[in-house]
């Protein structure tokens, strides 16, 4: 075999060699001192917990790693026998530069054709499922854990109409807003107090939360939004930043960093999810008291909300402003010569945005029924972008897959306790969840920066449907 | 008045820090025009690394404190400049040509990333260090109030300063300084004319993860405290600092880094200090409202 290697593959195999050895060593100076050596406290002072077999495991696993990806798919042409061979079916699929745009278009008509029907039997599915599943278990007792699972598709649900709200300012506007989580604050903050110092209901709260927040989205929108994207995104980031400190400093008015308790639930049309009282949900339809009622209530709160935020947004792109965000993502400079008031354009989206944020926010409030400042770290904004970035910028059905798979995703992930055997018994899987999710969100803009939905399909168009090209634009106006 | 002058002290201190991390967000912003969001949590990288090597050196028997701190500081600028160089390599070199707020994404992600790591790696816990460099000078007393400035400020000011110098020299007469200054001016022609813009870049990025690690090193020192969150909201600090001073300028760096670091002492010993991180963040919303381009930056012009 060794004969038949040509000068050419030699010289492959060597390269890949050398580039192994560069990255084993990257990562050999990257681990050693911060993997290498772990401080601890013991007795006062931090001492140095040696570990480096997993620097030497990590050396090994990159310079392996390097070496393989080299050989056996990097290179793959330069080091086969035949040279010119037709590249297979899962080549063809593999590179995706090579379905082009076509086969984008392709995909996001079959998306749209699915979504036609696909869409309306999910939202039937979404609201039937629990139904069926929750007389089912009623009547045969399955024992199934149902109250874990209507927690979870709650908390999936809400962060896929945060998603969609972030959508509106990010995916459809074209503004990057790293603040959106004040928004959410901001509606809960507003429920939970309405309620504690008026008696407000959830029901009267609900749209005044999203007045609140869609008016401070305008306050805090207006004076920034002629910035460029890049400032703009920093500076929501520090508004983001600016309302949770005064959150965790107002003491008398915030409760700081206590928060606030005892927010009320949510009751239907007047009447609560109690155990006991005169006029209880369970008693006046005539049910036996379940603490289920009141989690299928909650889920079908946010699925109506969420379901709104989509309809609303479906909606605006028709208009002539949704028309005008769009444009104004793709070319700012166009809108202005062609008469757009580019402010006022976006300060639409921005406080639409908020608005939704704000409904999203004081559902927290209910569901949780403590609120406090600590839910409302910058993560929490990063994670919503990343969810609108995953599921490609601007596409709704993009927001549900990646908020179900990263939400849903991390949720199992917390339950395997089978990786305890893999790793050891201190390994907790959820401490990886933010790390999987950065990861995320750099491999997603390196191989497909319009996110895994990435072909837009224009919400007007001459005769035929053309998709919007994912080449990116703005190219070069980095400078 | 003696207070006052205190604070003028300590204010010029913790500019001194924030200055050297702003260098890193200008000098890539400058030449590719993207806000490097990682840099903050690659100056708390460093500042790990400052730590475990110091704790590593002591626990080897050396014993000599000066040479300590001086491979202490050498070793976590090699190291800060890898872990610089491989952010820039895997989140922002596939990123070249993508649109405009690509590279902002993978950066957040990139910071993420650097948090989390350090947090598994190292503990959530804060890491306390008992102060290395004591001693201090009394520069005046009056009615029983004493202004000081201790050896450790004395060094902090004194290392920016010479950092500064070499680093102007670097910029203004080496064949490095030469190309960045280039790829800023235009990228394309730049490496028409035989400048290698990749490695031009990637050494950017290097230098400002060098001197983000001395910064870290020194708020080690400085502090005593640090965990891994420390570099979300020193970096948008230096951010802001970078900027105030107008975002592409070495010495505007420099001197934001100083008006951040003297607004939030000020604020802190004359308001509240609870509120001190809302002043920064204010000041940062203010300046790129009514002043985008800086006290020493160039106005930008916008072409089609």
């Amino acid at each position: 075999m060794t004969a038949a290697f040509s000068k050419k593959q030699k010289a492959v195999v060597k390269g890949a060699i050398i580039s192994s050895l560069m990255a084993a060593t990257m990562a050999f100076l990257l681990s050693i001192f911060m993997l290498g050596l772990r401080t601890k406290s013991a007795a006062g002072a931090l001492v140095l917990e040696p570990r480096f077999t997993l620097v030497a495991g990590i050396t090994v696993l990159v310079f392996s790693g390097r070496l393989l990806l080299h050989l056996f798919w990097w290179n793959k042409k330069a080091l086969s026998s035949h040279s010119f061979k037709q590249p297979g079916w899962f080549e063809q699929l593999a590179s995706s530069k090579k379905i082009g745009w076509f086969g984008q278009l392709a995909l996001a008509q079959k998306l749209k054709g699915l979504g036609k029907h696909g869409g309306t039997i999910m939202i039937a599915l979404c609201f039937i499922l629990p139904l069926l599943l929750f007389f089912f278990n009623l009547k045969l007792g399955t024992g199934l854990p149902l109250r874990y699972w209507f927690d979870i598709a709650t908390l999936i649900l809400t962060y896929i109409m945060l998603g969609w709200g972030l959508n509106i300012v990010v995916g459809l506007a074209g503004l990057l807003d790293l603040g959106y989580v004040a928004f959410y604050a901001i509606g809960a903050y507003s429920y939970a107090l309405l309620a504690q110092h008026f008696g407000l209901s959830f029901w009267l709260c609900l749209p005044l939360a999203g007045l609140l927040a869609a008016t401070w989205g305008v306050i805090l929108g207006f004076p920034v939004l002629r910035l460029r994207g890049d400032y703009l995104a920093i500076v929501t980031l520090a508004f983001g930043e600016i309302i949770r400190i005064i959150l965790l400093n107002w003491y008398q008015f915030t409760g700081g960093p206590d928060g606030l308790s005892g927010v009320p639930r949510p009751s239907f049309f007047g009447l609560p999810f109690k155990r006991y009282g005169d006029q209880t949900f369970h008693i006046f339809f005539g049910l036996d008291y379940s603490s289920l009622h009141r989690i299928l209530f909650l889920y079908y709160i946010i699925l109506l909300l969420a379901l709104l935020t989509n309809f609303v947004t479906h909606k605006m792109r028709r208009l002539p402003i949704g028309r005008a965000w769009e444009a104004l993502r793709e070319d700012e400079t166009a809108c202005r010569s062609l008469g757009i008031n580019t402010v006022n354009t976006k300060l639409t989206a921005f406080a639409t945005g908020a608005m939704f944020g704000g409904f999203a926010g004081s559902f927290f409030a209910t569901r949780q029924g403590f609120i406090s400042p600590e839910s409302f770290t910058f993560i929490e904004s990063a994670i919503i972008l990343a969810i609108v970035v995953l599921g490609g910028m601007g596409s709704q059905i993009g927001v549900v897959i990646a908020s179900v798979v990263m939400i849903g995703g991390f949720e199992l992930l917390r339950n395997m306790e089978g990786l305890k055997y893999v790793f050891g018994q201190e390994f907790d899987p959820s401490l990886y969840r933010m790390i999987l999710f950065g990861f995320a969100m750099v491999a997603i803009m390196v191989w497909k920066p319009r996110g895994l939905i990435s072909a837009r399909l224009p919400t007007i168009f001459l005769k035929t449907e053309t998709a919007v090209s994912p080449s990116p634009q703005n190219k070069g106006d980095a400078q | 008045m003696e207070y006052f002058l205190q604070q003028l002290i300590n204010g010029v201190t913790l500019g001194s820090i924030y200055g050297l991390i702003a260098i890193g967000y200008t000098m890539v912003y400058g030449i590719i025009g993207m806000i490097n969001f990682a840099h903050g949590d690659i100056f708390m990288v460093s500042s790990f690394i400052s730590l475990i090597v110091f704790l590593a050196l002591l626990s080897l028997g050396l014993t000599f404190i000066p040479l300590a701190l001086f491979l202490v500081l050498v070793i976590s600028m090699v190291i800060t400049a890898a872990y610089g160089w491989t952010v820039e390599r895997l989140a922002y070199r596939p990123l070249r040509d993508s649109f405009r707020l690509a590279p902002l994404i993978t950066a957040i992600g990139m910071s993420i990333v650097l948090q989390n790591y350090v947090q598994i790696a190292q503990g959530a816990r804060v890491k306390p260090l008992p102060p290395i460099i004591k001693g201090s000078y009394t520069l005046m007393e009056h009615d029983g109030f004493i202004v000081q400035i201790s050896n450790m400020q004395i060094i902090i000011i004194l290392t920016t300063l010479i950092l500064m110098l070499g680093f102007s020299w670097l910029i203004s007469r080496t064949s490095l300084g030469r190309s960045q200054r280039a790829c800023e001016q235009d990228r394309t022609m730049a490496a028409l004319l035989g400048v290698n813009v990749d490695r031009t870049i990637s050494l950017t990025f290097v230098i400002g993860a060098a001197l983000a690690s001395v910064a870290g090193f020194m708020y080690l020192l400085y502090y005593g405290v640090i965990d891994f969150y420390i570099g979300f909201v020193a970096g948008i600090k230096a951010f802001t600092a970078a900027v105030l001073g107008g975002i592409g300028s070495l010495p505007g760096a420099m001197l934001g880094g100083l008006i951040i670091g003297l607004i939030e002492t000020f604020w802190s010993a004359y308001f509240s200090i609870e509120y001190k991180d809302v002043a920064a963040f204010a000041t940062l919303a203010i300046v790129l409202i009514f002043m985008p381009s800086g006290l020493l930056g160039k106005p930008e012009v916008e072409k089609v």
